[in-house]
């Protein structure tokens, strides 16, 4: 069963671009929530992460801050 | 033992790396992350060979091209002391310690900070230090720009467009920059600018609500809920103690990019080299590589 991923993000920071694409590459479906537009994802973001910097990846309630490739991967099981 | 060590992975680290796996050297390259202030910059329009790419896609490329020749790459790991002892070069990092007979210095700069109360526990709640990046997420929100050079000037630029109100704390009599730029802020309605203006501290709960600020002698209180550092930027240059600097900290070179300690190199923004651009960087890094590889073969190594 593959595991739900979100994935908040805006469109001009480098990190969100880079972790899109290693998901991508690695073939996982993700869902992508653009805070810049989105003030309640951004009140998402606070009370989950307890901080704003993106991106910020909820993978089935865990939650990631910023392109922490191992981490990404412990949490996929890829 | 290593024929070579670099530290860095931003343009120049990268360069260097492509260069002495041509070479067929024996080395590692150790960094915190890759792509350095590359992958933060925004539209790149000055990089020959692409009339536009972004940072982050540059950065992908870089690593695309590096991670061809099986390079072998500590990343997240911290140089923290380098010392030369008879032909040995040492580095010690975060996690490890290695020997080789070369080094390249290719570590970068990063944003200067400001050093008040309240900046490391706020950085990420409301503090940052790239508008590119950060800019976005304070849409409608006051906040304010601290800094009154170019950097600050083009960070209050994109936020006026996207943030309520914007104030530029600047500790100087005026804002400088390009004057295109300094226009646009200064006609722009929601900008307010704070001349002779120094932050005391940053304020809030979880998440910034307020900065102290005291202008000629008088403090006073703003309402922010964002702060953007933007005051410049400074050399990594914490673990290289015995390697020559000048007055802005930077590494001095000569014109093979060596530095006052035969076998230590240094290339990119680190350096003394005048004009920091990616190209300049990249290009500097592969003289690094070559002048390296003549050091070792000319000292017989």
């Amino acid at each position: 069963m593959a595991k739900h991923v979100k994935v908040y993000s805006t469109p001009t920071c480098p990190w969100c671009v880079r972790v899109k694409q290693f998901l991508d590459d690695n073939k996982i479906v993700f869902e992508n929530i653009d805070v810049s537009s989105d003030a309640q994802a951004m009140e998402e973001i606070k009370q989950k992460s307890a901080q704003m910097g993106v991106p910020v990846l909820d993978i089935e309630g865990q939650i990631i801050v910023g392109f922490d490739k191992e981490k990404i991967k412990l949490a996929l099981g890829i | 033992m290593h024929d070579l060590i670099i530290i860095g992975a931003g343009p120049a680290g990268i360069t260097a790396s492509v260069y002495a796996a041509r070479k067929r050297m024996n080395f590692l390259v150790i960094s915190r992350d890759i792509g350095g202030q590359a992958a933060w910059s925004g539209d790149i329009e000055n990089y020959t060979g692409y009339q536009f790419i972004s940072g982050p896609e540059l950065t992908a490329k870089f690593e695309e091209h590096m991670r061809n020749y099986n390079i072998a790459l500590r990343e997240n790991e911290e140089a923290l002391e380098v010392e030369k002892s008879g032909r040995e070069i040492f580095v010690k990092t975060d996690k490890s310690a290695y020997q080789a007979r070369s080094l390249i210095i290719a570590s970068g700069k990063k944003s200067r900070e400001l050093g008040v109360p309240g900046e490391a526990e706020f950085k990420n709640r409301g503090l940052t230090y790239c508008a590119t990046c950060d800019g976005p997420l304070f849409s409608g929100k006051n906040v304010a720009v601290i800094g009154g050079g170019n950097s600050a000037l083009d960070a209050a630029l994109q936020l006026i467009k996207i943030a309520g109100y914007v104030y530029i704390i600047n500790n100087t009599g005026k804002l400088e920059g390009d004057a295109i730029i300094l226009q646009k802020v200064q006609e722009a309605k929601n900008v307010r600018i704070f001349n002779d203006s120094r932050v005391v501290s940053i304020t809030g709960d979880k998440f910034v609500k307020a900065i102290k600020i005291n202008h000629k002698d008088k403090e006073g209180s703003l309402d922010v809920e964002g702060v953007f550092v933007e005051i410049g930027l400074e050399p990594n240059i914490g673990f290289a103690k015995d390697i020559v600097k000048n007055e802005r900290g930077e590494i001095k070179i000569g014109a093979r990019n060596q530095t006052n300690i035969p076998g230590i190199f240094a290339a990119g923004d680190v350096t003394d080299v005048p004009e920091k651009q990616i190209i300049i960087a990249a290009g500097e890094g592969s003289k690094a590589a070559l002048s390296a590889f003549r050091y070792l073969a000319q000292n017989r190594f």
